[in-house]
């Protein structure tokens, strides 16, 4: 019961599930606003006015919403408090400092409409992000307007449809996708008028040369590859690949999810990918917030700069506006930022430029806005903030424990759980529950169980093309004894499998809800508060 | 000083000893066996980027370059145009300390995930409410994107393949409806609120859609515009400021089929313009047409109340290329800040925000239109917190002038000929805003930089 009385503390907290309208007390609030300071104007006419008693929200203490959220907050799994092996997601640790940073006044209250000279600070962050992460790829125009992968992706196609165009090539209108492709892929081509016609996987995981080589013809417009793939490969055909579709009058654009797997291992750039996209709240470790806020920016060869959606921060070689309005110019800025004295930063002119000529510009053909402002910029504070904690040797440590970790753990792991493909791994490793199946326990079940030992689920069903997959990916940030941890408890799942098979097809036990009616939800949908309480 | 035998970064903890301890249990000799994939001319190119710093140098070096920024939170500022300064509770803050929140996934697995789920459902709910529309999702990139799926939203409920826009909305409207229209064979159209009072509204219009406030803070006539649009057989798609429905009808009193407005303005800090979140509302009849994520209500095996994401099969990691969207976030946690903003907020506060606004607003606008050389454009309607004003000068050079004097003035914006009183033709003014976080002095401040910026007042 809701509310009843439960002689132990802690659960009588998590099972008070009422919204907060079914806590509201008329008349109670959690905040006092000040008083008008100026005599009051004529109020509008009524016919536009709002009645009082329209607006339903709840009315509660302060004490209420805090402790209501705080309860809530508790009813999740975080990466602060689980370890999330979750494929292709990349949940690593967020450092705290980077949220500090976002948070600083000079960084949150700034206008997105203030003029450039009033905002060179947060130019500058965006400008040496674009350097940094086109160094990173080795492609080096750089957009970070995309809030989120799946815009880097649609922003990325709009950016191959457009220089297609100009080639006098508007046919080009096939999206050719492996079918082990996460599902933005066809989604975003379809956004972009793209049809898709889908790439087979070979017996070991890679690109299916031969069918890729009979599909790119006349109307390719572009080849999405991930790389490592879904399955957590690197493709080692890739260079054939490209060749393939440059051929073919194609564009190769790289899925860059995976990136955490690459950094300072190889460049995309030089394979011959012409556009790529990363989720800064993947490889660059910037917090998923439960589903959001993202960034997701868009990378492309100098030749396709001009494409870039809008706006790019420039940097220019003179100061624009001498006059008054740069009050604030760099003399009070720390230059010897970290590592400053070492950078070779990729900017061909540094040195010559003097501070506080950073400017929004549109590129010049290109694809337009395609949100209303710059990009999530708090996120890209994080990634910068995280950029420069790790510095260039940092970041290629990330990656080569990111696939220490993940080859450990399929190391560890193969003798119980067959692997989708027999191969070392790169950032994660896809594991097949067929054998557990066969057993009688699917792979959400398993996936559903961990939750009970304080472990996330892996990513499940995905790829599609692997019978029970469990897509695991550690990442960097997690110790050997937690891997380690991890796998006991995958052992012990699977002897439970012989030992008691029920007890982990209807887990979870130990969670605030057992498994939940996805049907009804989906069939008699209640998406709302309402007062007759369905 | 670290030594090869440690960890390489406070990030990444394996030591040397137990990378080598891994790397025999995966039956290699060295890191590069790992990699042979990777073809060997491309492979291990270095980055040319700094080294590894410090958190103490990496603090020191952004609060420089954050220190650099004139910031709203220092300063009287006057502007708007989609991104609003509002007065921002603690306990928004408070909350979005919590790491459980903030360091959580994508709630695939609901019953790990109820904090995000229950939360979620609570900002569908104030959002449904705030907007009088009987569904909210769980929320769109920002305003601007939400708008724009809104207009491919109503295409795919009507069939029909033209989205007009009221030219009196928001530039950047247009821009981002039109990239995301661009390969979806519908077309983007501006046209005039004459056109549509008139009845002058084509048969294969897919929806009427408008802003309200419009861009240049003007209430528009949200009866007239929906009944003209269902008129034609279109939908109503409104696009609002959601601190106006303090005071405001909602969209849903007048029949609005799809209301999205950007959620920055309920809690969430200006941040150069995003993070934000976009709401998106509609009827319930058209859910299953819905981008993005949903929330819903459901029982567990036990009988038990519980949340989950639903009618997935609308999304594109089941449906693939025939997703109504692409997108696979719910900008979840600026949501939350929203949701913990109308908890603290409730009815009397969201309301007192939105009438200090329109107050304010008008104290500046009145005083402003008693300047010699300054005047209000469009006196007879009715506006909230934003109007425009025409200057003697060229705006671009007010703003210059406000800035040395300390003031972040309001944005230089063109006025159309047929804009309210404005009977000179297009014309440059400039568009202000004002919201409770504009003291009367701020205010005063401004109206005598104005003054004597128009008496010929120099930096």
């Amino acid at each position: 019961m809701s509310d009843g009385v439960v002689p132990n503390a802690s659960v009588a907290d998590m099972h008070d599930r009422r919204l907060l309208m079914d806590r509201s007390v008329s008349g109670r609030r959690a905040i006092e606003m000040p008083a008008a300071d100026v005599p009051l104007a004529e109020m509008p006419s009524d016919d536009l006015l709002r009645d009082a008693d329209d607006l339903q929200l709840p009315e509660v203490s302060q004490l209420d919403v805090i402790r209501y959220f705080t309860l809530l907050s508790r009813l999740n799994f975080s990466i602060d408090t689980n370890f999330y092996p979750l494929g292709s997601c990349t949940m690593k640790y967020n450092p705290k400092l980077n949220d500090q940073v976002a948070s600083l006044g000079g960084f949150a209250n700034i206008h997105p409409l203030q003029t450039d000279e009033s905002v060179q600070g947060a130019l500058e962050v965006m400008f040496e992000l674009q350097q940094w992460l086109g160094e990173a790829t080795a492609l080096p125009g750089v957009g970070l307007a995309p809030l989120a992968g799946a815009q880097g992706e649609y922003a990325g196609l709009l950016i191959a449809r457009a220089a297609l165009e100009m080639r006098g090539e508007s046919h080009r209108k096939v999206a050719l996708i492996p079918d082990s492709a996460h599902g933005t892929n066809p989604a975003s081509a379809a956004m972009a008028g793209l049809d898709v016609v889908t790439v087979k996987t070979d017996e070991f995981g890679n690109v299916d040369v031969e069918d890729l080589r009979a599909k790119a013809d006349e109307n390719a417009c572009v080849f999405m590859l991930t790389i490592p793939s879904t399955l957590g490969l690197f493709e080692p055909n890739i260079i054939e690949i490209n060749n393939i579709i440059h051929d073919a009058g194609g564009l190769v654009y790289a899925d860059g999810a995976n990136l955490n797997a690459l950094l300072g291992l190889v460049k995309l750039g030089d394979l011959g990918v012409d556009i790529c996209h990363s989720n800064l709240h993947k490889t660059f470790s910037t917090p998923h917030g439960g589903g959001g806020p993202g960034a997701g920016p868009v990378m492309v060869t100098e030749e396709l700069a001009s494409f870039l959606p809008e706006p790019i921060v420039v940097k220019s070689d003179t100061t624009r506006h001498s006059g008054s309005t740069t009050r604030h110019s760099g003399e009070s800025r720390n230059p010897e930022g970290p590592g400053q004295s070492d950078i070779p930063t990729p900017s061909p002119s540094q040195g010559e430029i003097k501070r506080g000529s950073y400017h929004l510009t549109r590129p010049d053909n290109s694809i337009g806005k395609i949100n209303g402002f710059h990009g999530s910029f708090s996120i890209l504070v994080r990634a910068y903030t995280y950029m420069q904690s790790l510095g260039g040797d940092g970041l290629r440590a990330v990656s080569e424990n990111a696939l220490i970790n993940a080859n450990y753990i399929q190391a560890r792991l193969r003798d119980r759980f067959d692997l989708a493909v027999d191969r070392l791994c790169m950032h994660e490793t896809v594991l097949s529950g067929k054998r557990q199946a066969d057993r009688g326990v699917p792979a959400l079940s398993i996936a559903k169980r961990l939750l009970d030992y304080g472990i996330h689920a892996p990513t499940m069903y995905f790829p599609l093309i692997v019978p029970e997959a469990l897509m695991v990916e550690p990442t960097e940030t997690e110790s050997k004894e937690t891997l380690d941890r991890f796998v006991a408890v995958m052992q012990a799942i699977d002897d439970e499998i012989d030992s008691d098979p029920d007890s982990v097809n209807h887990a979870p036990h130990t969670l605030p809800n057992t498994r939940l009616d996805e049907a009804t939800a989906a069939r008699r949908p209640v998406l709302r508060w309402s007062s007759n309480g369905d | 000083m670290t030594s090869n035998a440690d960890s390489p970064h406070p990030f990444i903890p394996n030591t040397a000893s137990e990378r080598a301890q891994m790397l025999a249990t995966i039956g290699v000799d060295d890191f590069d066996a790992l990699i042979t994939d990777i073809p060997e001319q491309h492979r291990n190119s270095s980055l040319r980027l700094p080294n590894a710093a410090s958190e103490l140098e990496v603090a020191t070096r952004m609060q420089a370059l954050a220190a650099l920024n004139q910031d709203a939170g220092t300063r009287p500022s006057f502007l708007g145009a989609g991104a609003y300064h509002h007065f921002i509770p603690s306990t928004v803050g408070a909350i979005l300390q919590r790491g459980e929140f903030v360091t959580s996934y994508t709630p695939y697995q609901p019953e790990a995930a109820q904090g995000v789920l229950q939360s979620g459902f609570e900002f569908q709910s104030a959002v449904a409410q705030i907007f009088g529309m009987e569904v909210a999702n769980a929320g769109m990139y920002d305003g601007p994107t939400a708008f724009a799926e809104a207009g491919l939203m109503a295409a795919r409920v009507s069939r029909r393949n033209r989205i007009l826009i009221l030219d009196t909305a928001d530039k950047r409207l247009f821009e981002v409806a039109e990239a995301y229209a661009r390969y979806q064979q519908v077309e983007i159209e501006a046209i005039s609120r004459e056109s549509v009072l008139n009845g002058d509204v084509p048969d294969d219009a897919a929806c009427i859609a408008f802003q309200s406030p419009n861009f240049l803070g003007r209430i528009e006539d949200v009866k007239a515009l929906t009944d003209a649009a269902h008129a034609a057989g279109a939908l109503s798609v409104m696009h609002t400021y959601p601190t106006a429905l303090g005071m405001f009808k909602s969209p849903g009193e007048f029949g609005v089929d799809i209301a999205t407005g950007e959620g920055q303005p309920l809690g969430v800090p200006l941040t150069f313009g995003g993070a934000y979140v976009g709401l998106f509302t509609t009827k319930q009849r058209f859910i299953r047409q819905l981008p993005g994520r949903i929330i819903g209500r459901t029982t567990d095996t036990l009988g038990r109340t519980g949340y989950t994401l639903t009618l997935q099969t609308r999304e594109q990691h089941i449906r693939r290329e025939r997703a109504t969207s692409n997108i696979c976030t719910s900008t979840q946690l600026i949501g939350l800040m929203v949701a913990v903003y109308c908890a603290t907020m409730g009815p009397n506060g969201l309301r007192k925000v939105a009438e200090l606004s329109y107050h304010k607003a008008h104290y500046l606008a009145n005083a402003i239109d008693a300047l010699p050389g300054w005047s209000v454009i469009g006196g007879g309607g009715t506006f909230f917190n934003e109007f425009a004003v025409e200057c003697p000068i060229a705006p671009v050079e007010v703003s210059r002038r406000l800035a040395d004097r300390g003031i972040t003035g309001g944005l230089p914006v063109t006025i159309p000929p047929d804009f309210g009183g404005n009977t000179r033709g297009a014309s440059e003014g400039m568009l202000l805003c004002v919201t409770e976080m504009n003291s009367r002095q701020g205010i005063d401040r401004l109206v005598n930089a104005l003054s004597d910026i128009g008496n010929g007042g120099a930096a």
